[in-house]
């Protein structure tokens, strides 16, 4: 079986977000960019699991939309240990567009099983791992915490309101995965990052699909108020100005 | 035209969730000069139903099969693609929640209907169509053109009130037929956890960091959370630590919350904290270090040690309800 993990590259999260001048875009200027948390997770899982020679994972890629200026954070996931990549040379416009371009080399590349994350914590849009599953026409478990292989069947725990459920669906299939997927990222050793430079980086032009959605401009989040600070030696104050100031208790 | 929204049930009940929803429909309906068609997908009771019409639904199309018993989002987004087409509908509204996660990025690509995900407000224009929506984890916000013909909004919980209005509404059954080739998903096992608040649906939020210093020290928060009528949370080092149950870790790698009240306790305020809890309507902040930048995310704060202050606001709460 064979796994594909959907990266997606982002500002390290301590970013302070600044825009160009119109603010119609990010400045980009200074931003340390890394693989989105989630997919981390993800390519930590799948190593995970071809580790293990019952779980029949014979090879892990990644796959990624963006341009060359990307190129270092997918030989960061190849010095983590995935076999190889595929970059679609292109800015990734729009979910739709980005989902159009991964599910065209699903198709020609078969893979077992596609993780995505939740969502990318640059858009946060929670969209691109349910789109290709449907641009393919297979199915897709959302909200995935934990994924095993058992006689060659994957088994996924996914959240619900209230608990999780243990479930299957026959692959190829997308698992769109969130926290618990696995428990720290695994980070690359130097035997890694030696291996990267000679490990496959296939890089493929993207296929014509028009994006639906289009950012305009960019704001800022509104200031909060100033903090009112309460004395510590009278708390109870803190419960009169929630009760008569903020009426929310 | 129509304004589709899909309301989730939960054992046959609507919660507050599913009422903002269709409260948002109207809102958006009004914009485009339409009306609010609510879907309802599971067994429910009619007396369940029309509660929809108060915030706004002029029809409850109600749905039920039993392949759709179990949540599969290609059956899901099957059956609200096809109820959107039968009215003919240009704007379609779900739920960011897990739910919404899994049905609106398919039911996109079926209708090929830009989305906007996680929208905070009413769209910005009507034409072109604009939505505002949270990017960068919180620290930005993007004003979202969607281009298609059919536009799909998922709304973020918690970000709109109820609005009730005159209830002109009527129930309609609908019977839908299920490929069975599209219900794929098995569930073998479900664990439950249904006996407390649901922190994703709390309107108060007690939250404990690292500042709380040892798991035996939580009694007092928990007091707090259950005298306030809340639940309780925490940052992501105390459920790593094993402190405090993974389902409670909010932030960006744990669950995005937006109560009315959050009070964050021995909490620093990192900003992979904030990107979960940004959305709560006030923040409280209880630190002794009055530099920690959790302060400046809050709308009031006390400086000074936790276990000190828990037990005198479980007092004043006391006092209040008497
Ligand atoms: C990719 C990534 C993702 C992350 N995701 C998340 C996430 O989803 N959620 C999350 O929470 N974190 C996340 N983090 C971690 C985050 O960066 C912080 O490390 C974490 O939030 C800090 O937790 P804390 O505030 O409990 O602890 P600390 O930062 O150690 O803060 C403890 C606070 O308690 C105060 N304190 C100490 N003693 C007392 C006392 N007696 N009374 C009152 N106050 C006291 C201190 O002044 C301090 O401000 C993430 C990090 C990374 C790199
Ligand atoms: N440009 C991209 N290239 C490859 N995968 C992506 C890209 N953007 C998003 N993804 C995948 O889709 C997930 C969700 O992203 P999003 O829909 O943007 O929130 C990410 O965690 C990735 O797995």
């Amino acid at each position: 079986m064979k796994i594909l993990v959907c990266i997606s590259n982002v500002p390290d999260t301590t970013t302070k977000i600044k825009f160009n001048e119109s603010n119609t875009s990010v400045d980009t200027t200074g931003i340390q960019w890394v693989i989105n948390p989630w997919d981390e997770l993800s390519l930590t899982r799948a190593l995970e699991l071809k580790d293990d020679p019952s779980s029949g994972i014979k090879s892990v890629t990644v796959a990624h939309v963006g341009t060359a200026s990307s190129e270092p954070t997918i030989r960061k996931a190849l010095a983590i240990g995935a076999d190889d990549a595929i970059r679609i040379n292109s800015e990734s416009s729009d979910a739709y567009y980005t989902s159009a371009q991964l599910a065209e080399v699903i198709k020609k590349e078969h893979f077992d099983i596609i993780l995505c994350g939740i969502e990318s914590s640059d858009y946060n849009g929670s969209l691109v791992g349910g789109m290709i599953s449907e641009f393919l026409g297979i199915p897709s478990v959302s909200a995935v915490s934990g994924i095993k292989i058992e006689n060659g069947q994957a088994v996924l725990v996914r959240e619900i309101d209230g608990g999780k459920e243990v479930t299957s669906v026959p692959a190829p299939f997308v698992a769109i995965v969130q926290k618990g997927i696995a428990k720290e990222p695994r980070i690359a050793a130097m035997r890694g990052i030696m291996m990267a430079r000679t490990k496959p980086l296939k890089v493929i032009e993207p296929v014509e699909v028009d994006s639906l959605t289009e950012i305009t401009v960019f704001e800022k989040p509104a200031p909060r108020s100033a903090c009112k600070f309460i004395d510590p030696e009278n708390p109870g104050q803190l419960i009169d100005l929630l009760q008569n100031e903020a009426k929310i208790i | 035209m129509s304004v589709l929204v899909y309301t989730e049930n939960w054992d046959g009940k609507f919660k507050k969730l599913s009422f903002e929803l269709v409260s948002y429909a109207s809102e958006v309906a009004k914009m485009i000069n339409t009306s609010v068609t609510a879907l309802s997908i599971g067994k429910i009771e009619d007396s369940e139903l029309i509660k929809l019409g108060r915030y706004g639904a002029g029809k409850i199309i109600s749905v039920e099969n039993e392949l759709l018993k179990i949540l599969d989002s290609q059956a899901y987004s099957s059956v609200i693609s096809e109820i959107a087409k039968k009215e003919n509908s240009s704007v379609i509204i779900i739920s960011n929640n897990n739910t919404g996660k899994a049905v609106a990025p398919r039911l996109s690509v079926k209708l090929r209907a830009g989305v906007g995900s996680g929208v905070s407000r009413l769209p910005l224009n009507t034409n072109p169509f604009t939505v505002y929506k949270k990017t960068y984890s919180g620290n930005a916000f993007a004003h979202v053109v969607i281009k298609s013909e059919i536009k799909i909004l998922t709304l973020a919980q918690n970000s709109f009130e109820l609005i009730e209005t005159v209830d002109n509404s009527t129930i309609e059954k609908m019977t839908v037929n299920v490929d069975s080739s599209l219900a794929r998903t098995k569930v073998q096992n479900v664990l439950k956890q249904t006996d407390k608040i649901l922190l994703t649906d709390a309107d108060i939020v007690v939250s404990g960091g690292r500042g709380m210093k040892s798991p035996d020290n939580w009694a007092p928060l928990t007091e707090l959370a259950n005298v306030l009528g809340g639940a309780t949370a925490c940052s992501r080092p105390v459920s790593d630590e094993g402190w405090r149950p993974h389902e409670e870790h909010t932030g960006q790698t744990g669950k995005i919350i937006a109560p009315n009240l959050y009070i964050a306790v021995g909490i620093s305020g990192a900003t992979q904290h904030l990107a979960g809890i940004s959305g709560s309507k006030y923040i409280v902040a209880i630190n002794n270090d009055k530099e920690a930048p959790i302060f400046e995310a809050a709308q009031y704060g006390i400086v000074g040690d936790a276990m000190k202050i828990l037990p005198k606001l479980i007092n004043a709460v006391k006092e209040l309800k008497k």
